[in-house]
């Protein structure tokens, strides 16, 4: 018998051998006064305590009832996307027209004193490199991790931007592999206004969408700049991944 | 060596007199309940997030065959290798046995409590390669050669300084001790040793059976470079970490970051469903899954509390916990403290050495109140004095109980002892908080209120 068969049986037997029955101060040793109400006894009943015996499990929109809420029109998800940025410490621009991008991605290039770039090959990436006039790493095909560890920033598309959190879609497929979002110092994100999606039921089902047939190897939701809390609590950003992240939504 | 429930004693004793202790994680916990407050608020109804998660996870629970056999084959037909452990030794045995067959040297590590609970570090350095913890807590407390004090907050007993201190004599590098200065030197420090490693190391948060995926919540970017630039990845998961769905962590990625740390989202939440796939540039030529039975089974053929096994190592019970709040995440001497580690040790690893666990609570129920997937915790404290108590009764419990009894049961007796009690409370201050004092297990650290003068039914028999 493998360790397999014998995990699985150990799991089959643990599930057959007893239903749960209600836990706690129910229990014939300790005998609570069930009328109790409001009491602890009475919170105890009405916690689940038994698995439901027919697999229900929430959808979409039993999950968009709790979560928070993001507003109803377009307009509404672009602020609360601009105010999570906001919140978390990324930058997020909306550019009203294509050739903008390219001046501010010049302007920031400037400021931050770019010497290398790193990048993958995309509809909005390719031409963004080239207006910056760097020397570009691009980690479509295998390419030197030491060599992408001295860029200075990494341009990357995304799959989806969500408003509920803030939060960048990026892949191992989609965006120039698994190391390129992560290691350099800079996360620059080039985003479409139509990826914008209201909140994470919508991304997930946009995931499925897009890549339900075959997945790929990473799929990483990237919230704010790399941070870290571990010591006295205090936020430091850019712990071990970009310390600055950057978002240009064009139209 | 002390057994643990001498050591828990000695311990609890020592740091809940501990001012300074005591300041550094009511500091801490404040700035962490303000934050975990407003994430709750932005929810539009918490309460029915909780009954949705704890829902969602029965259903992960109740069907874990399946939904394990659904994982598995998911990940296995992308080309991920499977490793099955029932037991510590296994699951060591099977990342040691990648780590020769890679003839790794450096090995990256992010944070994986189930990695604790084997003890895998001990086990990789005792065979001869280098380990590093890459997450920044974890890091520090390897250091300082530590467990960690806190499952999400692994070195928040610690202050700057003492930071500083191990930085400088462990890695001769420590400018100040100014938090943003000492992160950016284990960043330096850590940079390369990815850039090294031959082997990366994670846990996993959550296991979806739809897709044969792994999610790794963190804040540091850590995981997401361990799992990107070593040339074999291995997850080390408990079978318990199963969700159904994909569209499942659409709801506990953010419940997960509200408890944990107060946050909206973490920084990066990140699915992993197999090694470099065609058509990907880099990532991992290798990926090993090990599937960490572990006792997790035996808790599960317990249908009292089989609903711990819906925890989702939040850590939001120890944060709430009085007791864990005095006497701190190290003097619990168990992968898993606070409330959570109470409950589950003793199904673990043994009643009978870890029942104390048990004990060490107020029944003040915020555990149970704060938890996302609404575990059960306190009633399961008392489950398991119950269940020490049958296992193992105290014969002066015994005895106590057994002169109690009649004495309770008959009105004239008990008037009787009342009387003789208000009597002997007269000369109780000439031996109060000694060694003489007969009650003295309560005295040395409290009040006893003296025996009413007047006991309900006196006063009733005046009253008329």
């Amino acid at each position: 018998m493998s360790e397999r068969d014998k995990i699985l049986a150990r799991i089959r037997e643990a599930l057959a051998g007893s239903p749960s029955t209600p836990t706690g101060h129910r229990s014939a040793d300790i005998p609570v006064r069930e009328s109790a109400p409001g009491g602890v006894a009475d919170r105890n009943v009405r916690a689940p305590t038994r698995p439901p015996e027919q697999s229900r499990l929430p959808d979409a929109a039993e999950h968009r009832r709790v979560l928070p809420a993001v507003g109803s029109s377009f307009d509404d998800e672009l602020n609360l996307f601009r105010k999570n940025a906001a919140d978390l410490r990324a930058d997020f621009l909306l550019l009203s027209e294509p050739a903008a991008l390219a001046t501010e991605l010049k302007s920031l290039c400037a400021t931050e004193h770019w010497q290398r770039a790193a990048s993958h090959r995309g509809e909005l990436t390719e031409p963004a490199c080239q207006v910056l006039g760097l020397p570009v790493l691009f980690t479509d095909a295998a390419f030197d991790k030491r060599e992408l560890a001295r860029c200075d920033v990494g341009i990357t598309e995304c799959d989806a931007l969500i408003a509920q959190t803030g939060t960048v879609i990026v892949t191992s497929r989609s965006t120039g592999g698994r190391a390129l979002s992560v290691l350099p110092p800079h996360h620059v994100v080039l985003a479409r206004r139509a990826q914008l999606v209201a909140d994470l039921p919508a991304a997930f089902k946009a995931l499925a969408a897009k890549h339900g047939a075959s997945y790929p190897s990473m799929i990483s939701l990237i919230t704010g700049p790399s941070r870290t809390g571990d010591i006295e609590r205090i936020l430091v950003l850019g712990a071990h991944g970009p310390k600055k992240l950057t978002i240009f939504c064009c139209q | 060596m002390n057994t643990p429930a001498v050591q828990f004693k000695q311990d609890a004793s020592r740091l809940s007199a501990d001012v300074r202790h005591r300041r550094i994680i009511q500091t801490a916990m404040g700035n962490y309940e303000k934050a975990r407050d407003q994430r709750k608020a932005d929810f539009q109804n918490w309460e029915g997030a909780r009954q949705l998660a704890a829902d969602t996870k029965w259903e992960a629970i109740a069907h874990l065959d399946r939904h394990i056999e659904q994982f598995v084959q998911n990940l296995e037909a992308r080309g991920t290798k499977v490793h099955w452990a029932s037991t510590a030794q296994q699951a060591r045995d099977a990342v040691l046995a990648i780590l020769r067959d890679k003839q790794a040297k450096v090995i990256v590590k992010s944070k994986a409590m189930t990695s604790e609970e084997i003890h895998l570090n001990e086990a990789i350095e005792q065979d001869g390669y280098e380990v590093v913890e890459s997450d920044l807590g974890e890091f520090i407390v390897q250091l300082r050669e530590e467990p960690p004090y806190h499952i999400v907050f692994p070195a928040m007993h610690l202050t700057r300084d003492e930071i500083k201190d191990v930085f400088q004599r462990k890695l001769h590098d420590a400018p100040s001790s100014d938090p943003e200065e000492l992160t950016m030197v284990a960043r330096r420090v850590l940079r390369e040793k990815y850039l090294e490693a031959d082997v990366g190391i994670t846990g996993a948060n959550f296991a979806i059976a739809e897709t044969g995926m792994l999610s790794i919540t963190e804040n540091e970017g850590n995981a997401r470079l361990t799992a990107a630039l070593p040339r074999t990845m291995i997850t080390l998961v408990g079978i318990e970490k199963v969700l159904p769905r994909l569209e499942d962590l659409a709801l506990f990625l953010p419940m997960l970051s509200a408890m944990g740390t107060g946050q909206t989202l973490t920084c990066y939440n990140t699915l992993y469903g197999g090694p470099r796939q065609p058509g990907e540039p880099d990532g991992p030529e290798e990926y090993h899954v090990v599937l960490l039975d572990n006792q997790r089974t035996a808790l599960l053929a317990d249908p009292e509390q089989r609903d711990s096994l819906r925890c989702i190592r939040c850590g939001a019970c120890l944060n709430v916990c009085p007791i864990f709040r005095n006497v701190g995440g190290h003097t619990y001497g168990t992968t898993y403290c606070g409330p959570i580690g109470a409950v589950i040790t003793p199904n673990l690893r043994g009643l009978d050495e870890w029942k104390h666990l048990s004990y060490a609570s107020s029944l003040c129920g915020a555990c149970t109140e704060t938890c996302p997937v609404k575990i059960n915790l306190h009633h399961h404290l008392l489950q398991n004095r119950r269940n020490s108590t049958r296992y193992k009764p105290s014969w002066w419990q015994k005895l106590a109980f057994k002169a109690f009894a009649p004495i309770a049961n008959k009105p004239g007796l008990w008037s009787l002892v009342t009387r003789l009690g208000r009597f002997g409370q007269k000369f109780h201050g000439l031996v109060r908080g000694g060694r003489l004092d007969p009650a003295y297990a309560w005295t040395k650290t409290r009040d006893l209120p003296p025996i009413a003068r007047q006991s309900f039914r006196e006063w009733w028999r005046t009253r008329a």
